[in-house]
């Protein structure tokens, strides 16, 4: 029983196939300015008996390709599950949208919270504070960690911060700091997002900006309990939407 | 639409071409929103059409209401007592505050992190769009909250024909009196513009035809508790919004032909959704025509709305008047006293409210509630995080949700829903 799940996200597309509960194989492609070309690319050669998708693009994908579709939401939570079956919170930064999740003893999502229609505190925010500091988004987080102290960054807004970030550095702030301070600034605004959605007593960090140590490191820092990070944290909702698709084949 | 009203349109001093604009959309919108319903009772066809002449026949009505010498009254919150307008011969009709129309030039007027709600009474001003508002001999505002408050007095300048009434925001005794001396003053302005004398008959007879309206919705509303749900929440939601325009007769008459006819699909167990399609209530924020945004989003992705606690909705329909007091004092305290139990998010403290969303939700059996407010509503934006609380004790999953009118948020906004759907699906 071969099933596939695939995230069609803001930035990244990510694919997941599965052979009961082996992955086969994995991949993650930017999503372009054609989601759905990238999305038949990655699925080109991959034979499946189920496909579910799941992301931003899902409904988009349904119309082209037979599968079926669910929420992001649902996806991580099974997803986050499949990897850490002790889960009872997720938080998954993407591209265009922060998620902070929390689940039952069993796995059911008990409530989410989502960043309202603007880009702070998401992967997108983050890449666009790298490039106004010069720095690929890879080291952005290395660098940030150097700092031994931080500027404090006060809008949220996109927009607003890139603004803020030049007229600190045209005072003389040390890059860095800068760095640091947008970090911390993310985190504040995330740990509110964690503290509505309930404690958080085994969290999972998830999305693309888990690669980003820095943030990892504050999270840490600032909830006192250690993170678990999947050693691939971008492809956890194409996994929970595989997985999805061998439960209900079964059950159907 | 079959008529051609054109002139009565220019007459009014509309923009031919906004407007021509604007109907194209809301026509548009209209078909993809609700005609494309399954199942749909046959009764709504009298709601179908009066959104087809929502700016054509019952405008002429106006108009013709006009000529015999009567007022048009327009107002823009459920604080404003129909019956008092009524019991002056006036007609009263709900001002258009529902889409993102001409926010370029109301931002000349207002700041950009204004509610939609503002912005959009500004818009259709600004772009000479809306007939009910040209049709109006008077404008009644109110100082519910601090951006209705302060817009106003921008707003007077574009609409000369605008009064503003005081409404309290604490529920003591000397409220009560303010909110009594304001519809007293109320009443002066409407006895000084029509001309009539409000007495205890003329008064009586206001109270009566809104009391029968108020039944026949909380009848509609009623009928909604049953599984499978006899209606759908987007047509339910139109028929609360079609209140504020119609003719209060017809329209009640309308409504109760709708509620025999879901009384007969109750009796026959038959629904637009099929049982166990997860219940969602939407509590907050006022949606007016053509915000359907939402309501859209949350019955595309497999749920089913049974309440709206909202002022286009149970907060706005709860409670009737009584209707035992003889002289003209004790009917007017009657009306104080059901306007005053209002639980608007502008009141503090405002427990009420919590508790009316947690008995809806049980009398509904919704499965879930969604907490909806316009982005920079502070009231509702802020209460929304007490109640989400409260709901949470309760062991009722919320969803809090804050938006706008445009369409740029409708995808993350589906994500939201339908994972919510998830989550209380049985």
């Amino acid at each position: 029983m071969k099933s596939v799940g695939i995230d069609i996200g803001s930035r990244t597309v990510k694919i997941v196939a599965l052979d009961e509960n082996k992955v086969l194989s994995s991949a993650v492609a930017d999503s372009s300015y054609d989601p759905l070309a990238v999305s038949k690319e990655l699925l080109n050669g991959i034979d499946y008996d189920t496909l579910v998708a799941t992301g931003y693009g899902r409904h988009m994908f349904s119309e082209h390709c037979e599968c079926r579709v669910i929420s992001e939401i649902k996806a991580f939570a099974v997803g986050a599950r499949a990897l850490f079956p002790e889960c009872r919170a997720i938080l998954d930064i993407g591209g265009q949208d922060t998620k902070a999740i929390s689940l039952d003893e069993s796995g059911r999502v008990l409530k989410l919270e989502m960043n309202d229609r603007c880009a702070a505190g998401t992967g997108r925010f983050l890449e666009i504070m790298a490039a106004a500091l010069h720095y690929p988004l890879a080291d952005f987080g290395e660098a940030a960690l150097q700092a031994k102290k931080a500027e404090r960054i006060s809008s949220m807004c996109t927009v607003f911060a890139e603004s803020e970030v030049i007229s600190l550095l045209t005072r003389g702030a040390r890059r860095e700091e800068v760095a640091l301070g947008i970090h911390e600034a993310i985190i504040q605004r995330i740990i509110g997002m964690l503290g509505r959605s309930s404690p958080i007593p085994t969290l999972v960090f998830a999305g693309g900006v888990a690669y980003n140590q820095c943030i990892g490191h504050l999270l840490t820092k600032n909830l006192g309990i250690p993170l678990l990070i999947p050693e691939k944290p971008q492809i956890v909702g194409a996994l929970g939407a595989a997985m999805e698709g061998l439960r209900n084949y079964t059950t159907d | 639409m079959t008529t051609d009203y054109r002139k009565m349109w220019t007459d009014l001093g509309l923009d031919l071409k906004m407007h021509d604009a604007l109907l194209n959309v809301l026509g548009g919108l209209y078909k993809d929103t609700f005609l494309s319903q399954k199942d749909r009772p046959e009764s709504m066809s009298y709601f179908d059409f009066v959104m087809s002449e929502v700016h054509g026949l019952r405008i002429k009505e106006l108009m013709d209401a006009k000529a015999e010498g009567r007022k048009i009254v327009g107002t823009f919150c459920v604080f404003v007592p129909d019956e008092l307008i009524l019991a002056t011969d006036a007609v009263g009709v709900g001002l258009c505050a529902g889409a993102e129309f001409g926010f370029g030039e109301v931002e000349k007027l207002l700041p950009r992190n204004t509610c939609s709600l503002i912005k959009s009474f500004f818009g259709f001003k600004l772009s000479k769009v809306c007939p009910y508002i040209e049709a109006t001999d008077m404008v009644v505002g109110e100082t519910t909250c601090d951006g209705k408050k302060k817009a106003y007095e921008t707003f007077k300048q574009l609409q000369p024909n605008l009064y503003v009434m005081e409404v309290p925001q604490m529920k003591k005794p000397e409220d009560r009196t303010l909110l009594k001396a304001e519809y007293l003053q109320f009443m002066k302005a409407l006895e000084k513009l029509t001309g009539v004398k409000i007495d205890a008959k003329r008064l009586k007879k206001g109270i009566g035809i809104v009391n029968n309206r108020r039944k026949a919705l909380h009848r509609l509303a009623a009928l909604r508790a049953s599984d499978p749900a006899p209606i759908s929440g987007l047509d339910a939601l139109l028929i609360n919004q079609v209140v504020f325009y119609d003719n209060p007769l017809r329209f009640t008459d309308s409504v109760n032909k709708v509620c025999d006819e879901l009384e007969a699909r109750v009796k026959k167990d038959k629904g637009v959704a099929t049982k166990g399609t997860p219940r969602v209530m939407i509590a907050g924020c006022p949606m007016a025509v053509p915000n359907w945004k939402l309501p859209a989003i949350i019955e595309r992705s497999g749920g089913i709305i049974v309440g709206e606690e909202s002022c286009v909705g149970e907060r706005g329909t709860r409670n009737l008047v009584d209707e035992s007091g003889t002289t003209l004092d004790a009917i007017i305290d009657a009306i104080v006293d059901r306007y005053f139990q209002i639980d608007c998010a502008i009141f503090t403290p405002n427990n009420e409210r919590t508790e009316h969303i947690e008995s809806m939700a049980k009398k509904y059996k919704a499965d879930g509630v969604i907490l909806y407010s316009l982005q920079f509503c502070s009231p509702y934006t802020i209460e929304a995080f007490s109640v989400e609380n409260s709901l949470g004790k309760k062991k009722i999953p919320s969803l809090r949700i804050e938006t706008d009118y445009s369409q740029e948020d409708v995808g993350q906004l589906k994500t939201r829903v339908e994972a919510f759907l998830e989550v209380i699906k049985k």
